[in-house]
């Protein structure tokens, strides 16, 4: 690895490692059956996007942007960004009020399931499935 | 041709009508909660829909000629501040949307009462408003961000209304667990997408982005943002393979909330897709990256024959409908892979006409849930008799869906037809008109069944009350109505159509 590669993988870490959270959080989502563990996916996949906000923010040499009490900016200081900042304070408290949904969901489907797997519940649904279409077929035959 | 209206002094309530639309739902959802009474929560919620309707018309009467309000929130002038912007597109989303929920509301009293209990219908118009306010944010906004943030609002609020289909049948839970992954999935690769484009233009305000984009649309940042939205928004369009959310979703929802959702929430996300890449990505851009042609078209095809193919083998009418929907989408999509103005032009009137049919489809299916105990066929038997007010609204928003001549779904058919053979696509066409024939199948099954069979006689179905009917009515009348006089549809597609294809020539 020549040192223009290096540099480049090591000035886009924040980037690499959105690239993983987010796969890794996406992967769970998918992967995994229980109910609560898809949220955690599905929580991490959100925080990667975080992340990727709040790191384009950074200016390089960039300070807080916090301007000073007298209001006298000094035009040489470089302020990092905030604007990203606000944006994910927003995004932030749209995966809480998700997450919560999807566990109060989650609290739901177990009483009325008593199970939180999905391979369970997809047993359960069949199931249901096959007596409505017992009772349709039913149906539909003293008539025809 | 611009309004431009800044002056802090002479601000009068007409100056505030974009804001308005949006406020006066959002601030009746709370005022119900706290009021907490259930006497009022309906009057509330009526009312706050009635007048975003009010406030859409006289929108939409503003802008019909091609020009364009923009309201800046809170005196702060874009790029800067939060701009909302209103034109002939987006007014005529906000016409459609908040009228069919003016229209489904007082409907949806008695059918929610019998679907829900009571506890729950409190809170559940205040939801239902949530859901109003962020559907009318998310098309009324000229601000990619604030796009992202009320899209939550309404999914968010989508999720809660559907899971009260749990009182019925403990599957809507499972629905609702379901869009709410998927949902928030397509929310993220959305949010993602918007992130990239701040990173290579370093702006929000839409228009300003279009300009920013349209210097430099060769960069890999912006195209990967184009692909991350286009994924994101399509999820919430349910394009073909990302439609798996919906069929369950409408399924288990009350009745009056899946034709509330049906005849809105995947409109209001088309009209994103579009305002995506037509406004904000140019149409130059659009035309660069072979999207429409590569992906846009193939799944639109295969929605409009999987989906219509599919929709023939349920046994529930309610279902049937849900996979008619995603057929139907597909005729939306293929009016944008045209890129044409004709072909614009027949997306967003079967945005507005494939809406209220499926409205009036899904109040129908409410009131047999209500009176004949469920919506799979053999609930239906010989209801063309005991319930035939009911049955025959269904019969004419059918025909609206097949697109029998002298309904509404004739004329985007048509539209599409013609953009097909404008562009010389003929065999495109041949596979709209053969699209159409499987609609004819599933509609007509439903037909059959209210019509030519026998019903039980230990079953005597009743007629559904009236507040049911003449909402059911007014829909039904409005896809015969906009089958005749297309002028208000065909000029405010065509303008928006003209606006969306100027690119961000049509934003200045």
């Amino acid at each position: 690895m020549d040192s223009g590669t290096l540099e480049f993988v090591i000035g886009h870490l924040n980037y690499w490692l959105f690239i993983l959270l987010m796969m890794t959080g996406l992967y769970i989502v998918v992967a995994k059956g229980n109910l609560v563990k898809k949220i955690v996916g599905l929580n991490i996949f959100q925080t990667s996007v975080f992340m990727l906000y709040i790191s384009i923010g950074k200016v390089t040499g960039g300070t807080a942007p916090i301007f000073p009490l007298d209001m006298k900016v000094d035009p040489d200081v470089v302020y990092s960004n905030p604007l990203p900042h606000v944006l994910i304070l927003t995004a932030i408290v749209v995966g809480i009020a998700t997450t919560s949904l999807g566990l109060a969901l989650i609290i739901r489907i177990r009483e009325e399931y008593h199970t939180i797997e999905e391979d369970q519940i997809a047993e359960i649904e069949n199931a249901v499935l096959k007596s409505e279409q017992w009772a349709s077929e039913r149906a539909t035959g003293e008539h025809s | 041709m611009a309004t431009e209206q800044l002056h802090h002094t002479a601000l009068t309530l007409v100056d505030h009508l974009p804001i308005l639309e949006v406020l006066v739902p959002f601030v009746a959802a709370p005022l119900i909660v706290v009021l907490g009474s259930r006497k009022l929560a309906w009057p509330i919620a009526f009312v706050a829909s009635a007048i975003s309707f009010v406030i859409a018309c006289l929108l939409l009467l503003q802008v019909l000629d091609g020009s364009y309000i923009s309201y800046h929130i809170g005196g702060w002038a874009p790029p800067l501040g939060i701009e909302y912007r209103v034109d002939a597109a987006n007014a005529f989303v906000l016409f459609l949307v908040s009228g069919i929920s003016t229209v489904i509301l007082p409907y949806a009293r008695a059918s929610l009462e019998a679907e829900i209990p009571r506890r729950s219908t409190t809170l559940l118009y205040a939801l239902y408003l949530l859901c109003l306010t962020g559907l009318l944010g998310v098309v009324i906004t000229g601000d990619a961000f604030n796009v992202f943030v009320f899209l939550e609002i309404s999914s968010l609020s989508t999720y809660v209304l559907i899971a009260q289909g749990s009182h019925r049948d403990k599957r809507a839970l499972t629905a609702a667990y379901d869009y709410l992954v998927m949902g928030t999935i397509g929310a993220t690769f959305f949010v993602i997408g918007i992130g990239f484009l701040y990173m290579a233009t370093g702006t929000l305000n839409m228009a300003d982005l279009a300009e920013r984009i349209a210097v430099q649309s060769d960069s890999r940042t912006i195209r990967a943002a184009f692909a991350f939205i286009v994924v994101g928004v399509g999820l919430k369009v349910a394009i073909y393979p990302l439609h798996l959310w919906l069929p369950n979703a409408y399924t288990f929802a009350p009745s009056a909330i899946t034709a509330f959702l049906a005849g809105t929430a995947t409109k209001v996300a088309i009209y994103v897709l579009l305002r995506f890449m037509f406004s904000v990505f140019q149409p130059g851009f659009v035309a660069q990256v072979p999207t429409l042609e590569v992906i846009i078209l193939p799944f639109a095809l295969l929605a409009m024959f999987g989906a219509s193919l599919t929709a023939i083998f349920q046994r529930d009418l309610k279902r049937m409908l849900a996979y008619s929907s995603i057929a139907q989408i597909g005729y939306m999509l293929l009016g944008i892979a045209f890129f044409s103005q004709a072909g614009l032009m027949a997306t967003m009137i079967q945005l507005f006409n494939h809406g209220i049919t499926k409205a009036a489809l899904f109040m129908g299916v409410g009131a047999f849930v209500l009176r004949a105990g469920g919506s799979f066929y053999h609930h239906l038997n010989g209801l063309g008799k005991s319930m035939p007010w009911t049955s025959a609204a269904m019969v004419i928003a059918g025909m609206s869906l097949i697109g029998i001549p002298g309904t509404a779904g004739f004329i985007s058919k048509w539209l599409l037809v013609q953009a097909a053979l404008d562009a010389g696509w003929w065999p495109i066409a041949i596979l709209i008109v053969a699209s159409s024939l499987l609609a004819v199948i599933y509609v007509w099954r439903m037909i059959e069944t209210l019509y030519l069979t026998e019903s039980k006689a230990e079953l005597q179905a009743r007629q559904a009350p009236m507040s049911m009917l003449i909402p059911l009515w007014i829909m039904a009348l409005a896809c015969i109505y906009f089958g005749l006089d297309s002028d208000l549809t065909l000029s405010a597609s065509r303008t928006a159509a003209e606006g969306l294809l100027a690119g961000s020539t049509g934003m200045e």
